[in-house]
């Protein structure tokens, strides 16, 4: 830990604030400065949401989606599709949809990819209780929406196994060519995935 | 008749060089000095303006010059029918190391983009055991030339190897669910199919290739990829497809099991090079012999690019190629290398041994470390 001339507990909100996504030491003691110089409107209030946050929020015992509900304000929605379940990796993944608003079914947010070498199996991805949700009668269709590298299709192939047992359809989001994508700049890969999914226009 | 060459270099801190700057004409080029001047690590700079870790499959890190504060920057103005292009690479410092940097014509870029840019081949001593080294090695130098007439196949070589681990992990703890397994092995297959294919239609090319040229100095090359069949022996399969693949790498579980690693597949896959007309494998040819089917199949690598990617024919870098060639071969190879449309760019120790470029190329003499005289004939 470099030496700096502030006490111990700023110290310490250097240290912490270091270990978010995107910040280093530096950047850590610009914010935290920052926050200083405006104790009243921003420190204090984020001090305050912090601590408001850490006690409510919680893990939707349905979808895994984060909220201050439980089921979350998604699962809850009295308007949304009731027949389609979109199968995400991450919170972030459900969060970029929802941006989109692409899709207006559930969620069901798996907490990451099967992976043998990071240890990660299936008990380990709530699977059962993906299951439960896709075998409750209204669901008639369960949407993959993983990566698309190596681990995120072994898994999407697993779950397209397991969902066998549940009366429902099971798709698997597109690969291929972006929204505004030129094919001279596209690779390979992705231009033979385009292709083998075209469809009628 | 050279359609790509790089006509500027420059090298900031870069091993030996401090500071190196070369102005060059589309010509072969030929840098000389004595051992331990920076010849290859000329050429080893040329080889990092492509995706990958040079010539020497060093770590990029290593490549900074000693005592030197920053790292280290290669630039480049390359010269195709359809421009001049600058393109740039080097090592920027971020808190926790070091990250690629790629750019092209002042922008940042992918490397990826400068494989669309400029195609290389190359040629070192470390490759001259390569028909009695370790079959792996073999099979490596090979996919680099699946490389560079198909960018693609280094993913899928790649994407490959990482399901493969994923399964071996799966089979060694024992009591995996099929339906993983499965998975995986549906990835394996894809891969694999794509990396064959790929692997096949070089290897078509490069016999092709072979076939057509004029009888020269260097002695044809009959090749063959071995050992990548195994699957459909198993599957009892021809034309071996994806799913014959998929349906292979499942039955061979329980085997695979018991070996800890994976035994058939692409990846146990051999290059077999024997001298055509003394159908002698290559592996029992002299230093010399080996030397020049060596450099014959980087000459017909280098067409069969050049056909592939009409746009831009690859630069050719041979570092001590020379070395081992009586001077038939050698005067064989220099005229070669003065039809391609590519740029070569060679290293020897002696400036002697290039004479018969004459005025055809443009000579540079190294001398000590970072003072580097440029000296064009």
């Amino acid at each position: 830990m470099p030496h700096t001339s502030a006490g111990p507990q700023i110290e310490q909100l250097i240290t912490l604030l270091s270990r978010l996504p995107g910040l280093g030491p530096r950047s850590a003691r610009r914010a935290v400065l920052h926050l200083i110089r405006r104790k009243e409107s921003l420190l204090e209030p984020l001090g305050r949401s912090m601590i408001e946050a850490a006690q409510r929020i919680q893990s939707c015992k349905q979808c895994g989606n984060i909220d201050v509900r439980n089921p979350c304000a998604i699962c809850d929605a009295p308007g949304r599709e009731q027949t389609s379940l979109c199968v995400v990796e991450q919170v972030g993944d459900l969060w970029a949809l929802e941006r989109a608003g692409a899709h207006r079914g559930r969620y069901f947010v798996l907490g990451g990819v099967l992976s043998a070498i990071d240890g990660v199996r299936p008990e380990d991805l709530h699977i059962d209780r993906l299951l439960a949700l896709a075998e409750q009668p209204q669901i008639t269709e369960v949407i993959l929406a993983l990566s698309a590298n190596v681990d995120g299709a072994s898994t999407s192939h697993y779950l397209s196994d397991v969902l066998a047992k549940a009366n429902v359809t099971v798709t698997s989001i597109a690969r291929g060519v972006p929204v505004g994508g030129e094919l001279d700049y596209l690779d390979d890969g992705t231009l033979s995935a385009a292709l083998q999914s075209r469809r009628s226009v | 008749m050279i359609s790509t060459a790089l006509v500027h270099l420059s090298l900031s801190r870069f091993r030996s060089h401090t500071k190196t700057e070369l102005d060059i004409e589309p010509k072969p080029v030929i840098l000389f000095g004595a051992n331990g001047v920076g010849k290859t690590n000329i050429l080893e700079a040329v080889s990092l303006l492509a995706p990958g870790r040079g010539l020497r499959r060093k770590p990029l890190s290593d490549a900074t010059q000693r005592g030197s504060l920053q790292p280290w920057a290669v630039h480049a103005k390359l010269s195709r029918q359809d421009g001049v292009f600058s393109i740039g690479t080097g090592l920027e410092a971020v808190s926790n190391g070091h990250r690629r940097l790629v750019r092209v014509d002042g922008s940042h870029a992918s490397a990826g983009a400068l494989a669309q840019l400029m195609r290389q081949v190359w040629l070192t001593p470390a490759q001259d055991r390569i028909f009695s080294g370790a079959r792996g090695l073999r099979l490596k130098f090979f996919d680099r030339l699946v490389f560079s007439l198909f960018p693609e196949h280094a993913k899928a070589v790649s994407s490959y190897e990482k399901a493969m681990r994923q399964r071996q992990k799966l089979l060694d703890d024992g009591g995996a669910e099929p339906a993983w397994l499965d998975g995986l092995e549906q990835q394996m297959a894809q891969f694999a199919f794509l990396l064959m294919q790929n692997r096949n239609q070089t290897m078509q090319r490069l016999i092709q290739e072979i076939e057509t040229s004029p009888d020269s100095a260097f002695p044809k090359a009959d090749l063959e990829l071995v050992g990548e069949d195994e699957l459909a022996v198993l599957t009892a399969k021809c034309p071996i497809d994806e799913n014959a693949l998929r349906t292979g790498f499942g039955r061979s579980r329980h085997n695979d099991a018991r070996a800890g690693r994976c035994l058939t597949g692409p990846h146990r896959a051999d290059l077999r090079v024997s001298w055509a007309v003394k159908q002698m494998p290559a592996s029992e040819c002299s230093t010399g012999e080996q030397k020049a089917l060596l450099v014959g199949l980087t000459l017909a690598h280098a067409k069969a690019v050049s056909a592939h990617q009409q746009a831009c024919a690859p630069i050719i870098l041979l570092d001590e190629a020379c070395a081992h060639l009586d001077e038939r071969r050698r005067a064989a190879l220099i005229d070669e290398l003065c039809q391609l449309k590519g740029q070569a760019w060679l290293s020897g120790t002696d400036r002697s041994l290039f004479e018969h470029f004459g005025n055809r190329a443009q000579f540079f003499e190294i001398k000590e470390t970072g003072a580097m005289s440029g000296q064009a004939s």
